[in-house]
């Protein structure tokens, strides 16, 4: 017998009788606004987030925060002049100098600050974690309360490769001293982009 | 109503003051009190380090001492949890499974079963709670810190009836004290750590009188405080409900 | 043999780092105490939760042959391994058919557990752990004292030196996030040049067949998405049914974790990137007997959240690598004795049974009510000493007999009247650092004797 009969053999053979799976009907108090959770939540993660009318504006803000000489790549909506268009063509190794990336997610979840990203969404898989700085555009609508109502948005949509992006990335190995910035990007800045 | 007094064996060798103010305050509270003469141990020591097996005489001889009585009432919380989960017999389970309903332990007796609103005490001293695991966790006597729920005390609710009595709070409520039964030798070092930690919490807060509803801790603190040279007291919750100048 | 007691004796020979340990993982169990008060359904999230593995535990094998055929669907390679060696043997194969001499690997338990790295070193391939934590303690020759932090022993003077041996940092340099910088650059090396990066999995989805790894750093994610073969293990029992049931889990695992909302990153793997390989090994190694075992089957609803270790009061001044075993804590405690009772029969007696592990798994396993069956079914089966049973036996004999309680009671308080040296010496464990309680001329019952019944 292979070990996969082995083992489902034995699994079946020793797991209790069945038991009906639980609903989840959590009740959750929505006694916040949720852009303004979301952004409060973010700073206490270590990201920072605002509101913003435009793309223009936030290629502003993004001018005065990053050298102009500085690799930026965006995935969406093209910043020319400002931001290389992701292309297939490029080897993911040859990201490790990006100094900024812009990706747009589908939506953010006010509880954790979370953000739900695609893989049709990041170019490469490796672009939102290899970048030194990432941005991410959310449309301001496009908020939900919790984890529970991000997987009914999420529902039985396909995709390949999908993640839940909260903050920078961080570590506190070093006696539970924080320290944004460990393996990904150093910072996270989110945008919700009011609808034109 | 006639309330059995279940007195843990350490408490009767060691405490006696602990059992004698209990059946003294149960007493002024007008129950009527039985101390079935009888009695020994529990049998947890034996079935917490594994031996529950060797703990069946003891059912049986507990079972022989209280069958019959409306209320089992004992000073410690730690034995009260042993009976109530553990308690079989395997000649008459009726009996046993009455037992373990009807035992309590002395402060939730005192709330649940008696519900008193005041007592005749006054103690002049600033105090502290110990509280005992099996006594917080096991019977619930108070709210439990790492779940997101309500706060309420029993014992505390007790204490402040008591006049003159200045409670302080600790920085960590309920951490355990480390006496674990046999674990306060089998592991040495670390119960001891842990009951350091825990006296100087007490300390810290310049308590006078730690107090607590659990003997076999505060007998641990004790060993402890008394090792440190430290003048704070011990002093088993009956001892203060029952105190009056 | 080792065992829990003696080493924890020796971590308590430093007592200001004891204080220190305690006080940094307490600080940890204060920030999930914060986080869960956000959240004012918590409770009603760990029943949910719990309920949800009940359903998952009741329903395994059908789930594992769903998820297998899903993730096969979805162009994944999926292996079996049903004990550590042959776990270790299938990634050795996948990574010496691609002639692959080094790779990365990001935090998985599971590995620890199957003793992969030194197999793997052994068999003449180099492996990096990319968590901070794994490769300070990889560099220091060390197992991982904590599932979630695995250096939470280390001071970062100790960590500072460890780095400028291994890495060259300037002597000195203490500053966590210099040497957090000076990591990240020596492991992106790493990354740019690996083949292959292992990952652990911390959910499977049945009907989806795509799996959900968190972290914090992004190195499972910059190791996996830069390779070209990317290997996940998991125990069999990481399987849930649907992608809603992750709803639930997410909110809990690193709430209870580190008190964070959630982790950095909770990547949901379903299919491989183009021109990439994706394998998974799904291990039982005992959980199947643990699943038989009636006690004892809830310990596979673990999330591997560490909540009990860090509000675990022995684990806090014993040290991880006092439970000489992979997973320690509370959970590794009732964990280990399936695996093999003789090596761990001292783990389920390393516990005061306080019961702070139960109240804040998020899963709302009975931990320390496993701990206490375990030991009833150690002793069952004789792992305990000779000198515990004969011990036993006698004290048993003297308490349930009550001529012979009383005898033994007036004996006692008369040693420690009148001999006290008798109770008083080194021999006695209780007195090495305790002193004993007064000795009373009588006790309660003879006290009752006197002044009640004999009064009436």
């Amino acid at each position: 017998m292979s070990s996969r009969d082995k083992i489902l053999s034995a699994v079946k053979s020793n797991q209790p009788s069945r038991v009906p799976i639980a609903e989840i009907n959590i009740t959750v108090a929505d006694d916040e606004d949720l852009k303004s959770k979301y952004l409060r939540i973010l700073e206490s993660i270590g990201g920072k987030g605002q509101i913003v009318d435009s793309c223009d504006e936030i290629q502003k803000i993004l001018s005065a925060d990053f050298d102009p000489s500085s690799r930026k790549i965006a995935v969406g909506r093209s910043w020319p002049g400002f931001a290389e268009s992701f292309s297939a063509a490029i080897d993911p190794h040859q990201l490790e100098n990006v100094e900024v990336a812009i990706i747009e997610a589908h939506f953010a979840v006010a509880e954790n600050a979370a953000v739900w990203v695609t893989e049709d969404r990041m170019g490469f898989r490796a672009l939102p974690f290899i970048c030194q700085h990432l941005v991410v555009i959310i449309p301001e609508q496009h908020i939900v309360a919790t984890m529970h109502d991000a997987y009914q948005f999420i529902g039985h949509r396909e995709y390949n490769f999908a993640t839940f992006i909260a903050g920078p990335s961080k570590t506190a190995d070093i006696e539970q001293s924080l320290v944004l910035g460990a393996h990904g990007p150093i910072s996270m800045r989110a945008f919700l982009l009011r609808q034109e | 109503m006639i309330a059995g007094l279940f007195v843990p064996c350490y408490i009767d060798q060691f405490y006696p003051e602990v059992a004698i103010n209990t059946l003294q305050l149960l007493e002024k509270l007008g129950c009527q009190v039985k101390f079935p003469m009888n009695q020994t141990c529990c049998g947890q020591p034996m079935a917490n380090s594994g031996f529950a097996h060797l703990a069946k005489k003891c059912d049986d001889l507990f079972i022989e001492n209280f069958a019959g009585l409306d209320y089992i009432v004992c000073p410690s919380g730690s034995c009260t949890l042993h009976i109530k989960e553990h308690l079989h017999s395997k000649t008459d389970e009726a009996t046993a499974t009455n037992l373990r309903k009807v035992v309590y332990e002395l402060t939730e007796f005192l709330t649940d079963v008696l519900k008193i609103g005041h007592l005749p005490a006054e103690f002049n001293h600033k105090v502290s709670l110990h509280q005992s695991c099996h006594g917080l966790r096991g019977l619930m006597l108070s709210q439990m810190s790492e779940l997101m729920a309500s706060p309420f005390s029993k014992p505390t609710q007790l204490l402040k009836m008591v006049k003159g009595i200045e409670l302080v709070d600790l920085d960590r409520p309920d951490e355990c004290c480390g006496f674990g039964g046999t674990f306060c030798v089998t592991e040495e070092a670390v119960s001891v750590k842990m009951g350091k930690d825990r006296v100087m919490d007490h300390l810290h807060h310049h308590t006078e009188v730690i107090t607590g509803v659990d003997m076999s801790c505060l007998m641990h603190m004790e060993g402890i405080l008394k090792r440190m040279k430290s003048p704070v007291k011990v002093k088993h919750i009956a001892e203060i409900l029952n105190h009056q100048y | 043999m080792v065992n829990h007691a003696d080493l924890s004796e020796k971590f308590n020979v430093d007592e200001p780092r004891v204080n220190w340990h305690d006080e940094t993982l307490w600080w940890v169990r204060q920030k999930r105490d914060r986080a869960a008060k956000q959240i004012p359904e918590w409770e009603e999230l760990r029943s949910v939760a719990s309920s949800i593995k009940d359903n998952v535990l009741s329903n395994l094998s059908e789930y594992l042959a769903e998820f297998e055929k899903n993730a096969k669907q979805n162009g994944v390679h999926v292996h079996w391994a049903a004990d550590a060696d042959e776990h270790n043997q299938i990634v050795l194969e996948i990574i010496q058919s691609h002639g692959i001499k080094s790779i990365v690997k990001s935090k998985s338990m599971l590995t620890e557990e199957c003793h992969l790295n030194p197999f793997l070193i052994k068999n003449n391939i180099e492996v990096v752990d990319t968590d901070l934590g794994e490769r300070i303690v990889q560099l220091a020759e060390e197992p991982p004292s904590h599932i979630v932090l695995p250096c939470i022993h280390w001071k970062k003077e100790e960590i500072g030196d460890l780095f400028h041996k291994h890495l060259g940092t300037p002597a000195g340099n203490a500053d966590p996030i210099f040497l957090t910088r000076a990591a990240r650059a020596h492991l992106r090396k790493y990354f740019l040049s690996a083949k292959l990066a292992m990952t652990g999995v911390n959910f499977a989805i049945a009907s989806t067949g795509e799996f959900v790894v968190c972290t914090n750093e992004g190195n499972a994610d910059m190791g996996a998405h830069l390779a070209d073969v990317h290997i996940a293990c998991m125990g069999l029992e990481k399987i849930i049914p649907e992608r809603k049931h992750l709803g639930v889990f997410l909110r809990l695992l690193a709430r209870s974790a580190t008190g964070q909302p959630i982790t950095s990153y909770s990547s949901h793997f379903r299919k491989p990137a183009e021109g990439q390989e994706m394998h998974i090994v799904i291990v039982d190694n005992g959980r199947s007997r643990q699943l038989g075992r009636l006690d004892f089957r809830n310990s596979l609803k673990c999330i591997r959240c560490a909540a009990c270790f860090n509000t675990c009061p022995v684990y806090r001044r014993s040290g991880g690598h006092s439970y000489h075993t992979a997973i320690a804590g509370p959970i590794g405690s009732i964990l280990a004795p399936n695996l093999d009772m003789r090596n761990y029969a001292d783990l389920p007696f390393a516990s005061t049974l306080c019961g702070s592990c139960s109240n804040v798994c998020p899963v709302k396993i009975d931990i320390h009510q496993q701990l206490y069956k375990w030991r009833q079914v150690l002793v069952e089966e004789g792992y305990v000493t000779k000198e515990k049973s004969v011990a036993m036996k006698t004290m048993s004999s003297v308490l349930s007999n009550p001529s012979k309680y009383r005898l033994a009671g007036r004996l006692g308080r008369w040693i420690l009247r009148n001999a006290p040296f008798l109770a008083k010496n080194r021999w006695n464990l209780w007195f090495k650092h305790r002193e004993m309680p007064e000795a009373p001329k009588n006790s309660f019952r003879e006290w009752y004797l006197e002044n009640k019944v004999n009064k009436k």
